[in-house]
């Protein structure tokens, strides 16, 4: 079994509203997996399923091969967009209740919590109340929370939302710390930017329907249209330009008089950038030569753009 | 091991150490025992207040009727002017005058007599006066038909007529009113009970909205046991409370009667205790024997059979009631904007209360009352004031008890089953304030 999550033509319906039409998704074991798309498109209702916050209509979810269960509660972690804590109970408290919540028994939540609030620096502030707490702290705490059952798969829906540059950094380092160590990582988000590099794999979610999903390398690979970005140092850069537009697709170009450098960005014939290396290494100085590889963003619009026609 | 212990010792840990729950549990019974104290003890200095009323008599009518007593004494103005008179009743800051003119007759004199006072005068001084009057305006009329006073006495006779059942049971007059406010009594406890606790159930709700902790909690545990936990929890927290204030409530009282010296005569307007403490009183024997077969009467209620359907209304009253307000709390954001779903839930508990003083103290037995001890909203109040007339013969109908506890566990579990479809979908709901539309299309969720 090389998947920790299956889902299976997931329907589901609010009232007239379809939040998910015909939704199905491959999470690979221990990978990091981006659920991408706008805000409304369905991400949060399919985790909320996975979570069995709330139940498919049609289609079915399987954890490690198995239908979901309640038992499987314990072995997922999440991090709800919409997050918070009871303002009014002591910190340690309040972990300790979410994680035996969780299945923990008490010792156990006890010796876990030591270790991570020794981990975050934060072991003094068991005794606190959260309404005591900076928003970057009760974010550590929320995170630990999360975290704490030692779950075998992680979702974060908007991870990164509301969180400070540095805490965003830490726990950024101790998601993929955890991921070394074998957890399958779902991040949620419509700021697929904020997570593009991170990911392994992704699925693209608009208006309820996936849209694309698979290798995010793979999928780059086939977006990608050989489009170059050239920079080239050169005398004569004029003529350089009128024959380059002559014998290439020469998208857009710029010359800089004073350096003597002209920019310009061209789609090559699939796979054939030797033509025009060639040309050019005989004119001058070649400064850049980069392959311009699609964003996630670009690769959404283009999908949604093209959809009903190709790109399945 | 099992979740729900957990919610519900979170959530009764949560409120009873709650700050202001905390003060209120122990500020309540200062409050209340200082608040009676305070009423006896204006009441007491309110009798203690003595009023001295001038009278000025020119009739030959009056003589010594002029009683003073505990709280007014006379003094009797001679040979002077009215003018004179109330030149010197206000002078001495006299209360009022009482001015009784001479007339040929005890009619004249009577309707040309006057009270003259600065303020207009309070009417138990005016009562008072009046009942002089009146009084030796009968003697008068008896004295012209021929009638001594002591035949009169003897003629007031008092009469009652006895009532009994079928089956030939003694009942006493007014019992039913009695008993009527016993179940009262226990009705409006468990209509506190709702309103007080059903609200910190609400409140608690959307406290877990507004902090975004309902997310995270729910992806643990199902939304069901969470908002059952709470009520549970919430209630313990409410007994507790009650407990507290019902002991150190009494307590107290018994403490601030000792040091204020207060009988509990002065609060409670009964005739009865003026005997306590220098033996029996023979003139009060006839009325103490009355007194007796009340308390023997109420002494019979049957408590044990009461305090268990108490329990039983009270159990399944309340999770009716406390399972709509999670749900009002469960779809609302913010405090504000539980008003228009709240006034529906107060309406029956508070017809419940009227109807139940107002017809099932007349009578316990009745249409009206049969009816809303069987409808589920209204049965916990109302049944409860039938209650302490017995089950059974004389009483409350078997079928009807049994059908109106049946009627409120279906109803028990439909609203449960109703209260939980929308707090599931409602907590998860932010940023709008949802229309009974809406409500009604979340349950299709």
């Amino acid at each position: 079994m090389n998947n920790i999550l299956v889902a299976n033509k997931v329907t589901k319906k609010y009232g007239d509203h379809t939040a998910l039409q015909n939704v199905s998704i491959e999470i690979p074991k221990n990978s990091i997996y981006g659920l991408l798309g706008p805000n409304g498109a369905g991400k949060t209702t399919l985790i909320r399923i996975i979570n069995q916050i709330t139940y498919p209509d049609q289609g079915e979810v399987l954890f490690e091969g198995e239908p979901l269960k309640p038992e499987h509660i314990a072995k997922i972690g999440y991090l709800p967009e919409e997050r918070g804590l009871y303002k009014s109970m002591k910190v340690g408290e309040q972990a300790l209740y979410l994680a035996q919540l969780k299945g923990l028994s008490k010792n156990d939540a006890k010796q876990k919590l030591k270790y991570w609030f020794d981990r975050l620096e934060i072991g003094d502030w068991w005794n606190k109340k959260i309404q005591e707490l900076s928003k970057g702290m009760a974010q550590k705490i929320q995170f630990i929370v999360t975290v704490l059952h030692e779950p075998k798969l992680l979702i974060f829906d908007e991870p990164f939302s509301g969180f400070d540059p540095i805490n965003a950094n830490i726990i950024k380092d101790e998601i993929l710390r955890l991921k070394d160590g074998g957890t399958s990582i779902i991040f949620s988000t419509h700021r697929m930017e904020s997570v593009e590099e991170l990911c392994e794999y992704i699925a693209l979610i608009h208006r309820s329907e996936k849209i694309l999903d698979g290798r995010l390398s793979d999928i780059k690979k086939a977006y990608k249209n050989n489009i170059f970005e050239v920079g080239i140092k050169t005398t004569e850069t004029d003529n350089l330009l009128l024959e380059l537009k002559d014998k290439f697709n020469v998208l857009s170009s710029n010359v800089d008089t004073e350096e003597d450098q002209l920019n310009f960005s061209v789609q090559l014939p699939s796979g054939d950038s030797g033509a025009l290396l060639n040309l050019l290494g005989a004119k001058g100085n070649i400064n850049s030569f980069i392959e311009t590889i699609p964003s996630t963003n670009e690769i959404f619009i283009r999908t949604v753009e093209n959809k009903g026609i190709a790109h399945e | 091991m099992s979740k729900l212990p957990l919610i519900i010792k979170r959530e009764y840990l949560a409120k009873v150490r709650n700050k202001s729950f905390v003060i209120m549990t122990f500020l309540s019974p200062i409050l209340m025992v200082g608040m009676i104290v305070l009423i006896a003890y204006l009441t007491e200095l309110n009798d203690n207040e003595k009023r001295i009323i001038a009278v000025l008599n020119e009739s030959d009518y009056f003589s010594n009727e002029f009683l003073t007593s505990e709280t007014t004494s006379f003094v009797k103005y001679k040979d002077i002017s009215l003018e004179e008179a109330k030149d010197s009743t206000m002078n001495m800051g006299y209360y009022g005058l009482v001015y009784i003119p001479n007339e040929d007759n005890l009619q004249k004199v009577a309707q040309r007599s006057f009270f003259y006072s600065k303020e207009s005068p309070s009417t138990t001084v005016l009562e008072k006066l009046e009942r002089i009057f009146k009084e030796r305006l009968r003697q008068e009329r008896l004295r012209e038909f021929g009638i001594s006073a002591r035949d009169y006495a003897e003629m007031d006779s008092k009469y009652e007529l006895n009532i009994s059942t079928f089956d030939g049971e003694h009942n006493l007059k007014g019992l039913n009113e009695i008993k009527a406010i016993i179940g009262g009594g226990f009705g409006y406890l468990i209509m506190m009970f709702i309103i007080i606790y059903g609200g910190f159930v609400m409140r608690s709700v959307i406290e877990e909205k507004t902090s975004r902790i309902i997310e995270v909690i729910i992806s643990s545990v199902k939304p069901f046991q969470l908002m059952l936990g709470k009520i549970i929890g919430t209630s313990l927290a409410g007994i507790t409370q009650f407990a507290i204030w019902i002991v150190s409530g009494g307590i107290l009282l018994f403490v601030a009667m000792a040091i204020f010296d207060i009988e509990p005569s002065t609060l409670t307007d009964s005739s009865v205790s003026a005997g306590i403490g220098n033996g029996a009183n023979p003139i009060l024997s006839s009325a103490d024997t009355t007194m007796q077969l009340y308390a023997q009467e109420i002494f019979d209620i049957p408590w044990a059979m009461l305090l268990f359907f108490f329990m039983v209304y009270f159990v399944l009253g309340y999770l009716i009631y406390s399972s709509i307000y999670a749900a009002i709390g469960a779809a609302v954001d913010n405090e504000t904007d539980t008003q228009q779903f709240i006034f529906p839930i107060i309406l029956p508990l508070m017809l419940a209360i009227y109807v139940g003083f107002f017809s099932v103290f007349s009578n316990p037995h009745g249409p009206i009352a049969v009816g809303f001890s069987l409808f589920p909203l209204t049965s916990p109040i109302v049944m409860l004031m039938r209650l302490p007339g017995g089950i059974g013969e004389g009483g409350v109908p078997i079928w009807q008890l049994v059908s109106s506890i049946l009627i409120l566990i279906a109803t028990f579990i439909g609203i449960v089953w109703l209260a939980a479809k929308i707090y599931r979908v409602g907590i998860l709901m932010y940023g709008k304030k949802p229309s009974y539309k809406e409500l009604l299309k979340w349950l299709k969720y």
